[in-house]
């Protein structure tokens, strides 16, 4: 197990380096700097700024103090908009809010779609399992782009249950929309993707022993049938991550929650070339990592799996 | 007792005919297809989607882009549907006929669905079949490149990308077809490596054929029905894909539109009262992705060899 963990990690770390890399290229290679104003400043002045941020020096010295001290320090450098604060802080600021409707929005979608798909399966062909399908099939076409005006135009502007936007720290009324906006989809996929594997496992040979035996239904499904049910779940869990991620962008844009996304998207509007770095970087990262765990574990559950 | 000798023989004649009518691969799959009602409905709505968007122009009593400024400030009662003044779907909060504007919007949501596909679709065919023929270290490591690509959030470096390079068409295509072909070449691989071992591969190789041309004329044409599956499956996602983008305002600029955009201006208007300003749009949104989704289903339960 541990030499498995050692080789993914292995992986790992050179696609983050790939990954800052990329994005430092990418900056470099932008037309015109982030001091270039309407107005320009008298080249005195603009060289000691650049100075300032090491702008001055030449491209490999840059790249590599980049990388180092986000490696080393994770130290993302000072952000080129916003005057008096540094990418950290900005990142200090949005993203507890993003992790906190995020890890509800995972849950909400991880829960109710593999109940949902478990119920349609033991229930096949009955209202339970229409119900079931009709919701993944609907929720499908509906991303959360479109859920959220949706859910804003019901319960905002109709029935004025919710408030329409803002955080208000993280208060459950302004919780709800956006973890309802972000999962929708998720939830349908996780339950049709529940829902078919655990069909295929129910017609297996060793669920037919177990059932054989005398076992009650219930203990079938949880000790036996549950465990094979959930693999392809969890390799369904690493995309939903990154899906989940970018639709933040969407959920701080229109519901004014001020996690990550919304400076994301101020700051690619601004060309604040260092913010949106440092943001990518994070995401990246993120995700790396969640695909570590979710590889582990399903390392761990999958016997089959030798390593 | 004895049977009648007419009936014998038309039994014989059909049975010989029934020989000669042989039925290909593609016909079975069609006559298949033809049987799932939702599958044929969606083709039908399809086909009128696009009738729409192609000449929908026609029906347009404005240009998408002219602006009626007597309109603009009081949208929410003059600017209603209505077939007298020609505003067939009423106008924006700008005073432009959101009929025209839906016709070019789903035009181009059309266009960057098909022709994203097309791009995923042809490089990731060409990767996977590359990997999955040679197989060995040159797979371990084609196929290693990919995981690593899988793992980056490519939504953020697309944005990255149009925020350095300015927003166009064409970034917007690279962005997307960066992004799209690695489930393609995953699964173009994993079919090459039940193909690579068949009869067929083997007299071609035996006979001297060179690689590229194996892979071209003998495994790409018998990936053909899962990647026209897993095309029609991708248009929706490039759809939603470029929605999304343009729906922050980073895709396709003005004047020009998508139904990522529309979206966007009508979700920012509805709360001023004129709700056709997201629902013409949102409506020609997901008639579209439903039916390429149920189409796709279609042809993956008439193509697909696993299910039958």
């Amino acid at each position: 197990m541990l030499s498995f963990i050692v080789r993914r990690l292995a992986v790992a770390i050179p696609t983050l380096l790939i990954l800052v890399v990329l994005s430092f290229i990418l900056m470099y290679a932008a037309p015109g700097g982030p001091f270039n104003s309407e107005r320009p400043l008298p080249p005195e002045v603009l060289a000691n700024i650049e100075a300032k941020y090491g702008l001055d020096q030449p491209f490999w010295k840059q790249i590599v103090n980049y990388v180092v001290s986000v490696v080393t320090q994770f130290d993302f450098g000072p952000s080129f908009q916003y005057k008096d604060r540094t990418v950290n802080d900005v990142i200090a600021q949005g993203f507890p809010v993003t992790l906190t409707y995020g890890f509800w929005s995972f849950v909400v979608a991880v829960t109710i779609g593999v109940s949902l798909g478990v119920a349609a399966a033991i229930k096949q062909n009955t209202w339970i399992d229409y119900f079931a399908v009709g919701v993944s099939i609907g929720a499908q076409v509906l991303p959360n782009f479109v859920m959220a005006p949706i859910l804003l135009l019901v319960f905002t502007l109709w029935l004025g249950w919710l408030p329409g936007g803002g955080w208000n720290g993280g208060q459950w009324q302004f919780l709800i929309m956006p973890v309802i906006a972000l999962s929708t989809s998720y939830m349908a996929s996780i339950a049709r993707i529940t829902r078919s594997s655990m069909l295929e496992v129910l017609n297996t040979n060793f669920i037919r022993t177990a059932q054989a035996k005398g076992l009650p239904m219930r203990r079938v499904i949880w000790r036996h049938a549950m465990k094979p049910t959930i693999l392809p779940v969890l390799s369904y869990l690493g995309p939903a991550f990154v899906g989940m991620i970018t639709g933040s962008v969407i959920i701080d844009v229109f519901f004014s929650t001020g996690g990550i996304g919304q400076f994301f998207v101020n700051s690619a509007f601004n060309r604040d070339y260092s913010v949106i770095m440092g943001i990518t970087i994070l995401v990246g990262t993120l995700t790396i990592l969640f695909n570590l765990v979710v590889d582990i574990l399903y390392a761990w559950i999958d016997p089959k799996i030798r390593y | 007792m004895f049977p009648n000798r007419a009936a014998v023989e038309g039994v014989a004649d059909s049975m010989q005919l029934a020989e000669v009518k042989g039925r290909s691969l593609w016909a079975d799959a069609r006559i298949r297809f033809f049987r799932n009602r939702a599958a044929v409905i969606s083709l039908i709505m399809l086909a009128g989607v696009a009738a729409f968007a192609l000449f929908g122009g026609a029906l347009a009593q404005y240009e998408g882009d002219y602006v009626d400024f007597s309109l603009i400030g009081s949208n929410a009662y003059l600017g209603v549907p209505s077939i007298e003044t020609g505003h067939y779907f009423g106008t924006d909060s700008n005073g432009r006929d959101l009929f025209a504007r839906t016709v070019q919007g789903t035009g181009i949501s059309l266009m960057v669905g098909v022709i994203g596909a097309l791009v995923a679709v042809i490089v990731g065919t060409l990767y996977g079949a590359t990997a999955g023929y040679y197989g060995g270290r040159v797979d371990g490591i084609m196929m290693r490149i990919v995981d690593v690509l899988m793992s980056i959030p490519f939504m953020f470096v697309l944005i990255l990308m149009l925020v350095i390079f300015g927003r166009s068409i064409f970034m917007l295509f690279l962005g997307i077809g960066l992004i799209s072909w690695l489930d393609m070449a995953r699964i173009a691989r994993g079919q090459t490596l039940t193909i690579k071992n068949k009869e067929f591969v083997e007299v071609a190789v035996a006979t001297g054929v060179r690689p590229s041309k194996i892979i071209l004329r003998h495994i790409v044409p018998n990936l053909l029905g899962i990647v026209i599956v897993y095309a029609t499956l991708l248009v929706p996602n490039m759809i939603i894909f470029e929605s999304f983008i343009s729906f922050l305002g980073l895709g396709v600029q003005e004047p020009a539109t998508s139904l990522g955009a529309l979206i966007n201006e009508g979700s920012r208007t509805m709360q001023f009262g004129y709700y056709w300003q997201i629902a013409f749009p949102l409506f020609f949104f997901v008639a579209t992705i439903f039916a390429f989704f149920f189409v796709g289903d279609g042809l993956r339960d008439a193509l697909d060899p696993k299910d039958r």
